[in-house]
């Protein structure tokens, strides 16, 4: 087949490319707009299929939650339309392209589902394969499958939509996707504590977690990392800043943050946030905006809020580390000084001893093909993931080797 | 009776004694029921029309066990049918004559809780109310709340993906379960998920949850606790017609608010609960609709207050919001005695399509029409705000014609269902019920596609067969 850039417009022509591909033995490159190609191993293939031109809302059903979206729609565009009907994605998807050179809301909901990259309201809302309720997709042998569907209950059969949620185009090119979406919250009220340690901004966090309030973000960030927020007292702040973040009709957001301020008393003088500077605050978290305007090392730490600040600790003896924690300590994005391995020997090594999963998210083209970039993982899961592989893509053409050398 | 089950292997049961004989001594501390009597117990579900008595039931205690049991299956060619409390309404738990049943009942223990990751790590056999009891005081729950709560097991839920009257809020079972232990037909023990959220990877637990015990058996689980509430209270809302009811749904979504529970019960359920319960159901209205809120006395207040106004512009014909515990138990033990009372009048076959919401109004028309053209009654009471339709054909059980036409009548509903934009089940599972369904969702290439995955976890096809996909459907080469 040709090599170079295709960019079907329809699953039945994504399908026809793809049998191609399987018939002449070609590697594909798969992506949406491209604005993630430089996370996992380069898949070095002269083919790249990119699904940028199957954009738009195939069916926009506010009054039943549901978004049926092509895989190629940008996701500034899915949050204009949402956004018009005061609604949104509920997991706040983690915007990964301005830290990796590319403009905020470029990246494609197909792209999206295919990382499986939540923000910080996965901690009350789930993640956003939780969110997918049916594909289209294309899979390695070059016909278009369905799963799933439009409805927001369904078991019909194995779940193949959620899963091709977090396998990076290894297994199906999704072409289109049903989402469940949800109202967006009018009022947002955010406390922010100062000068915690890492151990007592977690337990802060949990304590924050562990009230009927509802909590839909909890982060704590190290000192260097606040002085990209535009809000004046947090970028000044010169320590660390954690904040807990509540949502609702105005009235009861007002009342939850009052009740979680006086829970949060024992942590020092608190400053809240009114909407207009919360949505700013986590706009700058969703963007990952201290770790812009660098390309230093950066990590994505899966951990729990037990484990979370030992984790952190123990690197910190062995290099130079900045943390931001989400999730209320289950989450760490991580950056590392620019080591020839990212500092991958010491994280692995941190990890196999206490616990949890890293993802590296940006480094180089080099680093990237010398190192595991996706957590590694024990045989037989190893084993299954190679036979799962197989049974979506035999020829083993859909991006080869993004996620496991040789896979 | 029209589903009939694969033909059996006939080596397998000429080998029952040897057999059950080996497993006795396989694992000696299992509970191994080989006698016909203790076997006539699980010879079927709660699909009771389909009976079927197995080679034996087998009850473990470990993982371990579970491992050498499925092992020695494997080795011998023997086919399992894993089963929880055995309260599937699809044949999910229906034996084969060739089987072993394998029966986590007694693996109930809670392993570890964990409040500040607000997760509990339990064995799969331990009840779904079971869970929520265990962390209650510690002021948790666990979420999805199907109605057999009281007996149906985690591993039960996680098979078939279960949900409950709280999902629209709080997600399905897929949604709050973060980790499994699972052991794959070949004895292989697999930890997947776990501690963390969203390890990288491909998601396993996806096509885990829902795979009605055709991939492996689950034999612990992590699952995601929720902190209680301050406080929740519905609002009774009667309607003059169907379609207000239904209309009213979608307004309420639409106004931004999203309520812990919207329930609807049609006319003849709304009739026959009143009867058996007294919850003080408004006999002359058409539609009935319980939605409940959560949050401070304050917000319920607001909450409630705003759904009442919505409500308006529908005409309600009754408006009851609840005031105290004591006004929200009896709302509630209306809906909740339902399935119960209705099986009291009659005998009912219980269906579980899904609709989009818009269709809702077409579709209660249709189902009233269909069920008509068979000369059955038909009662109506579901989650609405999902759109998971749980018609109650009312046959007679004792009359084999009834049965059959029944069915038939059934399969109808579920096309109008797929016809519709929706799904042949939303929670119940396809299980042998509605195997021969599946081409009416799905093409060749997606059950293709999905028979491959089955081969991935279960090359020879041992686990729970004949279930899920159409009887011809052999696993492509």
């Amino acid at each position: 087949m040709r090599l170079g850039f295709h960019a079907p417009e329809t699953a039945e022509e994504l399908a026809h490319l793809v049998a191609e591909a399987v018939d002449t033995r070609t590697p594909l490159e798969v992506m949406g707009r491209g604005t993630k190609r430089e996370i996992g191993r380069p898949v070095g293939s002269g083919s790249v299929v990119s699904t940028e031109r199957m954009t738009g809302a195939i069916l926009y059903e506010p009054n039943e939650l549901i978004l049926v979206a092509q895989a190629g729609t940008p996701l500034a565009q899915i949050d204009a339309m949402l956004a018009e009907n005061e609604q949104e994605l509920p997991f706040e998807p983690v915007d990964l392209g301005p830290i990796l050179g590319y403009a905020a809301g470029e990246a494609t909901v197909g792209g999206m589902v295919a990382t499986n990259i939540s923000g910080s309201r996965r901690v009350l809302a789930g993640a956003a394969r939780d969110y997918v309720l049916g594909v289209k997709a294309v899979n390695g042998r070059g016909e278009v499958i369905k799963s799933g569907g439009r409805v927001m209950k369904n078991v019909t059969g194995y779940d193949i939509s959620r899963a091709l949620a977090g396998s990076w185009g290894t297994l199906a090119i999704m072409t289109e996707i049903s989402l469940k979406v949800l109202p967006a919250q009018r009022e947002v009220r955010t406390i922010v504590c100062f000068g915690l340690p890492d151990a007592t901004g977690v337990e802060a966090m949990c304590l924050a977690m562990d009230t009927p309030f509802e909590v839909s973000g909890a982060v704590h960030m190290h000192p260097g990392l606040t002085t990209a927020h535009s809000h004046a007292d947090i970028s000044g702040s010169g320590v660390s800043v954690t904040a807990i973040r509540v949502e609702n009709f105005p009235a009861a957001a007002r009342y939850r943050a009052s009740r979680l301020r006086q829970a949060l008393a024992a942590y020092g003088p608190a400053l809240e946030l009114d909407t207009a500077a919360s949505r700013v605050f986590w706009h700058e978290i969703r963007t990952l905006k201290m770790f812009q305007g660098t390309k230093t090392p950066l990590w994505r730490i899966g951990t729990t809020p037990q484990g979370a600040s030992k984790l952190i600790a123990a690197l910190a003896r062995k290099i130079e580390v900045s943390a931001l924690y989400d999730w209320s300590g289950g989450l760490i994005w991580l950056g590392t000084p620019p080591l020839t391995d990212a500092g991958a020997v010491e994280v692995r090594r941190t990890i196999a001893e206490l616990g949890g999963h890293a993802t590296l998210i940006r480094a180089d083209a080099p680093t990237r093909g010398a190192i595991d970039i996706f957590q590694p993982l024990d045989q037989p899961l190893m084993a299954l993931t190679a036979k799962l592989k197989q049974a979506f893509d035999p020829a083993g053409i859909l991006n080869p080797g993004r996620m496991y050398q040789g896979l | 009776m029209s589903l009939t089950l694969p033909e059996p292997d006939r080596a397998v049961l000429a080998r029952q004694d040897d057999l059950v004989r080996q497993l006795g001594r396989l694992v000696p501390q299992a509970v191994l029921i080989a006698d016909e009597e203790g076997r006539r117990t699980f010879e079927t579900d709660a699909l009771t029309a389909y009976r079927c008595l197995p080679l034996a039931v087998i009850l473990p205690s470990s993982t371990e066990e579970v491992s050498s049991i499925l092992r020695f299956c494997h080795e011998n060619h023997i086919k399992v049918v894993p089963r929880g409390a055995g309260t599937s309404l699809a044949g999910g738990a229906l034996p084969l004559e060739d089987s072993i049943v394998l029966c986590l009942s007694r693996m109930t223990k809670v392993l570890a809780i964990d409040t500040l990751s607000r997760t509990a790590c339990v064995e799969a056999g331990i009840t779904n109310l079971g869970i929520t009891q265990a962390v209650a005081a510690q002021g948790f729950f666990y979420a999805p709340d199907p109605s057999s709560q009281i007996a149906c097991t985690l591993g039960g839920n996680i098979a078939t993906n279960s949900g409950g009257a709280h999902c629209l809020k709080y997600g399905v079972t897929v949604n709050n379960v973060q980790g499994v232990r699972l052991v794959l037909m070949n004895g292989d023990i697999i930890d997947i998920g776990g501690d963390h959220l969203d390890a990288s990877g491909y998601d396993f637990l996806a096509l885990i949850v829902g795979s009605e015990g055709q991939l492996g058996v689950v034999t612990e689980a992590t699952v995601q606790l929720i902190k209680a509430p301050e406080g929740a209270r519905p609002v009774l809302l009667g309607f003059a017609s169907t379609e207000a009811a239904a209309a009213c749904v979608g307004a309420i979504i639409a106004a931004g608010i999203v309520p812990v529970a919207i329930e609807f019960l049609d006319r003849p359920a709304i009739n026959v609960c009143e009867h058996f319960v007294a919850a003080g159901y408004p006999p002359d209205a058409e539609a009935l609709l319980i939605v409940e809120v959560e949050g401070s006395d304050d917000e319920i207040e607001y909450l409630l207050e705003k759904v009442e106004e919505i409500a308006r512009d529908y005409k309600p014909t009754t408006v009851r919001r609840s005031q105290n515990a004591a006004e929200s138990a009896l709302i509630w033990k209306g809906r909740k005695a339902a399935f119960g009372a209705i099986g009291q009048l009659s005998d009912y076959y219980c269906m579980d399509g899904v609709i989009p919401l818009s269709k809702l109004p077409k579709a209660l028309e249709e189902i009233g029409n269909i069920c008509k053209r068979y000369r059955f009654d038909v009662a109506n009471i579901f989650h609405a705000g999902d759109g998971n339709l749980h018609p109650l054909i009312l046959y007679d059980a004792n009359d084999g014609m009834q049965l059959q036409r029944a069915e038939q009548c059934g399969a109808e509903i579920l096309k109008l269902c797929v016809e519709l934009g929706g799904c042949l089940t939303g929670e119940h599972g396809v299980g042998l019920e509605k195997r021969e369904l599946m081409y009416v969702q799905y093409s060749d290439a997606d059950l293709e596609q999905q028979m491959r995955i089955k081969t991935v976890f279960d090359p020879e096809w041992l686990l729970n067969p004949g279930k899920v996909f159409p009887l011809e459907g052999r696993p492509p080469q």
